[in-house]
């Protein structure tokens, strides 16, 4: 009987001791986690869960009585620190160490730190985990001024979080626009619009240059020499992928640990999956990396099928989403490239899609409250993203009937 | 706590309590009732929470807002006259005995 161990306890890690468990694999799954909790939603910790609408134990992806039905064994306070290919065991934080045959890096990734002076100090935050959460959550409980650095999707759905309990919030971007990165212009000039009717205050192209904590107050200076002060501060500029301890065994990284369409590193023995990876699928051309719920949990499959020697190619089409006060954001496709971004819908409206074409086909598209449209359009790109683009652009052209008959 | 009845595709049926105010899939998840997906988490953003309302009940609940409706549309199991979102549904008292359908698939 062989033994697999998954170290992270995040989405990709439990889905991947699922889904060797539904596979038919009856030796030993250990799954390792260092935060203490049991395998627990993130994408609310941005929304609801800030808000207060939520307590931490309704996060959880399922109760401890299906890990026990299943026979994962938890090891949720269990920090991985080293892994040794050839011995094939692990060592822990605690000093302890467990042999593995099989292994799987659902490690995930850490937020990107401010590197200023100052910037220690409590009232700066991140969100990550549950904790960060509870941290800021307690924080708006008394703050009355919020500075946000990073107009990208945590900054946005912390912005709207501090807004709708009636913070001063003011977001700085280091680019012209919001969430540069991965939305077209007409989508960035709609969420600011939306964030500046309920009053964000939002500083383009700027960032912070230094950090000034004094007893009242957080004192921040611009690269343009704007001075404001914060009673919070949050941070969202990107992450991370742990990568380190793959590495330190040897491991390929690049942008993360590499893998190929089946979820395995260089050692066949050995996959990995979610945000840590540095990854193939078989529906772009060229690696990379992604931080996604949908990709940790289909990468998680593909990776489980290799541990199960029934290999499946990576081939799911990404999709993302974020919810801003009662906009909701769905992406479906990387529009990296691009040459056309066509608009469906009127954006006055609050309620279009944009398709993003290279030549005749479509990469990517972004519905802001449309779901019809997102479901619609994650067929479309399943099936090759061939759509005319009058159809794309004609909000009376039935999408799902078009799609269907492809 | 209000009741909740889930029936499988299999015709099995668990029956739950729930405190008021979790959503219908939210008690699914938590107590480990297979066949709801719930991709997005509650989102109202995925449709993998699919489930036939009794139609006894159907009647009683809030109406699905456009987005769901809209999702509906896009189940992966054929959408039912009394079909709904779990994540949009909210246990309440007033719910007391709710019974839905799993259906065969959620992707």
């Amino acid at each position: 009987m062989s033994s697999i161990a998954i170290i992270g306890a995040g989405q990709a890690g439990m889905q991947l001791a699922d889904s060797l468990r539904r596979g038919g694999f009856e030796g030993s799954v250990i799954l390792y986690g260092d935060e203490g909790s049991l395998p627990y939603q993130r994408p609310p910790l941005s929304k609801q869960f800030l808000l207060g609408d939520l307590e931490a134990s309704r996060l959880n992806f399922r109760p401890i009585a299906h890990y026990e039905k299943l026979a994962v064994t938890l090891r949720l306070d269990c920090a991985v620190t080293q892994v040794d290919l050839q011995t094939r065991t692990l060592a822990m934080a605690n000093g302890e160490q467990a042999a593995f045959d099989r292994l799987a890096f659902t490690t995930g990734a850490r937020v990107r730190k401010l590197a200023l002076p100052g910037a220690e100090d409590p009232r700066v935050c991140y969100l990550r985990g549950i904790t960060d959460a509870q941290a800021i959550r307690e924080r708006l409980a008394t703050a009355r001024r919020v500075v946000i650095i990073g107009g990208g999707f945590i900054g946005l759905e912390v912005a709207a979080v501090a807004r709708t309990l009636g913070k001063e919030v003011t977001v700085l971007e280091a680019q012209t626009r919001l969430m540069p990165r991965v939305v077209a212009p007409v989508v960035s000039a709609y969420f600011e619009a939306v964030h500046n009717q309920r009053g964000v205050r939002f500083l383009l192209g700027e960032s912070l240059t230094a950090l000034a904590p004094t007893s009242s107050a957080l004192g921040l200076t611009t690269a343009s020499a704007t001075y404001l002060e914060a009673d919070l501060v949050v941070v969202g500029i990107g992450v991370h992928p742990n990568l380190e301890l793959a590495a330190a065994a040897g491991l390929p990284c690049e942008g993360g640990i590499v893998v190929n369409e089946f979820a395995c590193t260089r050692d066949p023995t050995v996959v990995a999956a979610g945000d840590c990876t540095w990854q193939r699928n078989i529906l772009f051309e060229r690696p990379h990396r992604l931080e996604s719920v949908q990709n940790a949990v289909d990468q998680a499959k593909v990776a489980a099928a290799s541990l199960l020697e029934k290999p499946v190619a990576y081939s799911q089409v990404p999709w993302f989403w974020s919810d801003q006060y009662d906009v909701k954001l769905q992406m479906v496709g990387i529009s990296t490239g691009f040459e056309a971004a066509i608009v469906r819908g009127n954006p006055e409206t609050g309620a279009f899609s944009v398709f993003y074409y290279l030549g005749e086909r479509v990469l990517a598209v972004d519905s802001i409250n449309r779901p019809a449209e997102h479901m619609a359009a994650r067929r479309l790109l399943a099936s090759g993203g061939l759509l005319a683009k009058e159809l794309a652009a004609d909000p009376a052209a039935d999408l799902k009937t078009i799609i269907e008959k492809n | 706590m209000p009741k909740v009845i889930f029936i499988a595709p299999d015709s099995s049926r668990r029956e739950l309590e729930s405190p008021a105010g979790w959503s219908v899939m939210e008690a699914a998840i938590q107590n480990d009732v297979l066949g709801i997906v719930a991709e997005c988490g509650g989102g109202c953003a995925c449709a993998t929470c699919h489930v036939i309302v009794d139609e006894a009940w159907a009647a009683q609940l809030a109406p699905a807002s456009p987005n769901e409706n809209d999702l509906l549309e896009c189940t992966a199991a054929p959408r039912t006259a009394t079909s709904r979102l779990s994540c949009q549904l909210k246990i309440s008292a007033s719910l007391d005995g709710l019974t839905v359908q799993i259906p065969d698939r959620q992707t």
